[in-house]
């Protein structure tokens, strides 16, 4: 047994479900009881979905163990084939159905549904969330491609005459980090350099789509940890090239367009000396001297850390000084990145561990998850949010890729942030014993989305000297105190207002209330 | 309504006649959280308590999930995660246990009861977590209160997980003397509503008055034969049948939802205290009328629009009444995710004759029903809400009515303003 206070990833087949809600015309049939179907909220709260997961749940009971839990497999495969008609059926068993071992996947291949079905094996107990996309996109993919003749040397033919060089983009996935806007980004500096995006999956493609990634010159393996597994197989099986470079950071950007260039013969060099982004100027600007040497630690899912860390040092000219992750299967990246920039690599799941890190470390900038914005927060430093555990505040609607020219751009200005908000803390402490700062407020950035830092405001009181404010009865004082903190300061002062238009001087717990039903009309 | 239709098992008659609402069971896919999300708020109102979840990383990750924003103050829950060492028997699942608990007492000293809670994944192993709380009490005694119940999804539905968790507060309570008279109110309330009920009671000379689950561990009331209870939530069936078996007796009374739920819930209680009608009436005015003040210009907006309900927080039978009966709104459907007659019974007699109340849940077949009826308002579980909204229905939440104070007449305008927001909402977006 681990205890686990708050977890970095879900179980596995939250990440079948994250591949299966990208696609279209894919639906799911988990084997699960009636909890699990909270993954449903995952799409529709944090990402706003407009439709449900395409998840039919068995949803089994206690009282359904002792007899035929196989029974409701076969009902729900054949009501939500009947139903959604989808092109695809993956199938596939929560923690607790692996436990009846009623092989679902193979009820499921039995049952003779009018479309392919693709069973997964999703080792609820030794695995976790990004393994089982990972494990479903590849089962996907080899499960549609699996009978097709590969080149017998492992040799891709040359490239027909007249067809354009093209690539596919695989790994992008709902509750992805920016997964959204780094699509249209990376689709965006392909077309700069005349090379067409083919496929781009899961998110977005339908099972013909991926009848079609042989086609391409190369893969684009966008997101490691869910596409790296397929690229290899794919690699392995048709010859085609992986194109590894994840294009976050401009330095990453250029490596990886000319990786592009490479795998598809296409002249990549004045998208490359253009490097079409403004943070290597506003690095150089004279406002970004306080940037130097600022002392960052970094904890991430692989992709982005690694990506973080390069983006830190190379091109911001911080000092990094903790890299981390949580991706155990990819952890190989980051030792060998830590090792690169001098630093013990943090390869764990244990948030208080992370958080123990950041407290001895006493880092200047921390860039991190939700998680470690909390940390941060706790211990008063200031975070930017760079990965997953995906978060609703991580989908925000403006246009905000991470990858790409444009993505170094955006990463930037959400990084330099914190910290200017940390200079401008600074600044108010120089000046507290001015009239107009009080030593009372919270840093102003961590005040924007913390609740305490609302907590002085919201006690204000009419109450001033000039007039002759109500009193208030200390059990009165006291229900007040139960009030929720974000409308605390309003009940209070519409309380006095009350209070003074009728003469009352001092407050009850029944003035309270009355001036609540006055107000409340 | 299409679809097959589920049978019409049952149609509540209270004096014999076709009257009552109109009864329906269904079953298919559910699409309710388990009983560990109740540890969302039981951990915030049993101050000193941890919950220790003995399940899977699914277990874990729902009540982060359902806690919504992540809350990462240290949190008095967690999950001990079974791993592959622990199913394969390489690791004994209760020395395991024993070890992960100490780590827990070791972090957070200051904990007088640790709830060991079993999850689906748990109770298939059959990891027996109800002797182990018994072991686990032995060598802790004097420190820390260890007791186990089941908040599993194969068990319970989000809200019974409280349910699950007093029904076994309950076996441990002292024991009262017949002749102890005392009113004990069951089910989790908001601090705020708490007080209030306290000093209604104490203006109407009701007492002692002891609430369950309590703010401490410590808070243990006795019970007995002399103990009237009145339920104060409509999911605790069990725990209810656990108070019966102790001697105590249920006061049956609608809840305290809106105005005139709470009236009745109070008058209950009086009527147990023989407390005179004058008096009754004398201590209720002022907070009544209120409450009626309060719903006035609620009661405008929501009249005459239609609601349906679809299965979760078992709260969906004293809203629909209170929805329609003091707001005006027609109901369409009302889905509950279990329906006992017995507790529900005063509800029932309240809602309109022949209105469609569905016990389970086929969760395609209603979403079809929902579609065709297109309610102005539909209560729903926090998945559906989005996409219901975007094909253009507006919606509710229902896991929000958990966690707000909603109970009282000081919190009747609020909860029906919880209900007016939406249709608010609709009214002011142009785009
Ligand atoms: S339904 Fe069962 S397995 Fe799923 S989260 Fe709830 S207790 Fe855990």
């Amino acid at each position: 047994m681990e205890l686990t206070f708050w977890t970095y990833e879900g179980p596995p087949h939250v990440g079948a479900i994250r591949v299966a809600a990208s696609m279209r015309d894919v639906h799911m049939v988990l084997h699960a009881p009636q909890g699990d179907t909270y993954a449903d909220l995952l799409f529709t709260m944090i990402e706003r979905h407009g439709q449900r997961p395409p998840v039919s749940y068995t949803t089994f009971q206690a009282r359904d163990l002792g007899q035929d839990t196989a029974a409701l497999v076969m009902r729900a495969l054949r009501e939500a084939a009947e139903r959604f008609r989808p092109k695809l059926m993956l199938v596939g068993d929560s923690c607790t159905a692996e436990l009846l071992q009623d092989q679902p996947g193979s009820l499921a291949r039995g049952a003779q549904l009018p479309m392919p079905v693709i069973p997964l094996e999703l080792s609820a107990y030794s695995r976790k969330e990004n393994w089982g996309a990972s494990e479903a996109f590849y089962h996907l993919v080899r499960g549609l491609l699996g009978g097709r003749a590969a080149a017998p040397d492992g040799q891709r033919p040359p490239r027909g005459h007249g067809e354009r060089p093209s690539v596919n983009l695989l790994g992008p996935s709902a509750l992805g980090f920016r997964c959204r806007d780094d699509v249209i980004e990376i689709r965006r500096l392909l077309a700069d350099v005349g090379v067409d995006v083919r496929v781009t999956a899961p998110l977005g493609a339908s099972p013909e789509d991926l009848l079609r990634i042989p086609d391409a010159d190369a893969n684009v393996c966008l997101y490691p940890e869910v596409a790296r597994t397929a690229c290899g197989w794919l690699q392995r099986t048709f010859g085609q090239p992986t194109i590894s470079t994840v294009p976050i950071g401009v330095g990453a950007t250029c490596d990886f367009l000319r990786e592009v260039g490479e795998a598809t013969g296409v002249d990549v060099s004045h998208a490359v000396d253009a490097a079409r982004s403004r943070l290597p100027w506003y690095s150089r600007s004279v406002d970004a001297t306080y940037l130097t040497g600022k002392r960052v630690f970094i904890f991430a899912d692989a992709t982005h850390a690694v990506a973080a860390a390069r983006i830190a040092r190379d091109e911001l000219g911080f000092d990094v000084v903790g890299l981390g992750t949580y991706s155990r299967e990819l952890a190989r990246d980051v030792r060998r990145a830590a090792q690169a920039y001098g630093v013990e690599p943090l390869i764990t799941d244990d948030y208080l561990e992370v958080e123990r890190h950041i407290a001895e470390l006493q880092p200047e900038l921390v860039l991190g998850t939700q998680m470690e914005r909390h940390i941060a927060k706790r211990l008063g430093i200031g975070c930017a949010v760079i990965s997953t555990p995906a978060h609703v505040q991580d989908y925000p609607a403006r246009y905000s890729p991470q990858a790409g020219f444009e993505g170094a751009n955006v990463i930037f200005d959400s990084w330099v942030h914190p910290l200017m908000m940390g200079l401008e803390e600074h600044l108010l402490t120089m000046f507290r014993d001015d009239f107009e700062f009080n030593d009372d407020r919270l840093p102003s950035h961590l005040a924007a989305h913390d609740a305490q830092g609302l907590r002085p405001a919201a006690n204000e009181s009419l109450a001033d000297p000039d007039t002759a404010a109500p009193g208030w009865e200390s059990a009165a004082e006291q229900e007040l105190k139960k009030v929720p903190f974000f409308v605390r300061g309003k009940a209070r002062r519409n309380t006095e207002k009350f209070a003074l238009e009728r003469g009352v001087d001092m407050i009850s717990v029944e003035t309270l209330y009355e001036a609540k039903a006055h107000y409340g009309r | 309504m299409s679809g097959p239709l589920p049978t019409a098992i049952h149609r509540l008659s209270a004096a014999g006649c076709d009257c009552g609402p109109d009864l329906h069971q269904e079953h298919g896919q559910r699409a309710v959280f388990c009983g560990l999300t109740s540890i969302v708020w039981l951990h915030r109102k049993i101050q000193d308590a941890f919950f220790l979840v003995v399940g899977s990383r699914t277990c874990a990750h729902l009540i982060q999930s359902a806690a919504g924003v992540m809350i990462f103050a240290e949190p008095r829950f967690a999950t001990a995660v079974l791993q592959d060492r622990d199913l394969a028997g390489m690791a004994d699942c209760n020395d395991e246990l024993d070890r992960v608990v100490a780590q827990v007492i070791a972090r957070r000293p200051e904990i007088r009861t640790l709830f060991l809670v079993s999850s689906c994944p748990s109770e298939v192993i059959k990891l027996d977590l109800g002797t182990a709380a018994r072991r686990l009490g032995e060598r802790y005694r004097g420190r820390v209160r260890v007791a186990a119940y089941s908040g599993s999804g194969i068990e319970t539905t989000f809200t019974q997980g409280e349910d699950s968790c007093l029904k076994g507060l309950v076996n441990e309570l002292p024991a009262a003397t017949a002749a102890q008279r005392s009113l004990l109110i069951v089910g989790a309330l908001p601090d705020i509503v708490e007080d209030q009920f306290q000093r209604l009671f104490d203006e109407l000379g009701i007492g002692p008055v002891h609430f369950l689950p309590g703010r401490s561990s410590a808070d243990l009331p006795a019970v007995g034969a002399g103990t009237r209870y009145l339920l104060a939530q409509p999911f605790l069936s069990d725990t209810a049948r656990a108070l019966d078996k102790r001697g105590a007796r249920a006061l049956d009374a609608p809840f305290p939802l809106g105005a005139e739920g709470t009236a009745a819930w109070l008058a209950a209680a009086a009527q147990a205290w023989d407390i005179p009608k004058a008096r009754f009436d004398a201590v209720i005015a002022a907070p009544q009328a209120r409450a009626r003040r309060a719903l006035a210009h609620h009661r405008e907006r929501l009249s005459g629009k239609r609601i349906s309900f679809l299965p979760d927080s078992q709260l969906e039978l004293p809203l629909a009444r209170f929805l329609h009966r003091e707001c005006g709104m027609r109901l369409l459907e009302v889905g509950t995710p279990y329906l006992d007659r017995h507790t529900a019974a005063a509800e029932l007699a309240l809602l309109p004759t022949g209105v469609r109340v569905t016990e389970g849940q086929d969760l395609d077949r209603q979403l079809d029903r929902i579609r065709a009826d297109r309610p102005d308002l539909t209560v729903c579980g926090l998945g559906i809400a989005n996409p219901l909204e975007a094909e253009g229905l507006r919606t509710k939440w229902s896991i929000e009515l958990t966690f707000t104070p909603i109970q009282g007449f000081d919190q009747a305008g609020d909860l029906a303003g919880l209900f007016t927001r939406p249709l608010d909402r609709e009214q002011r977006l142009r785009f």
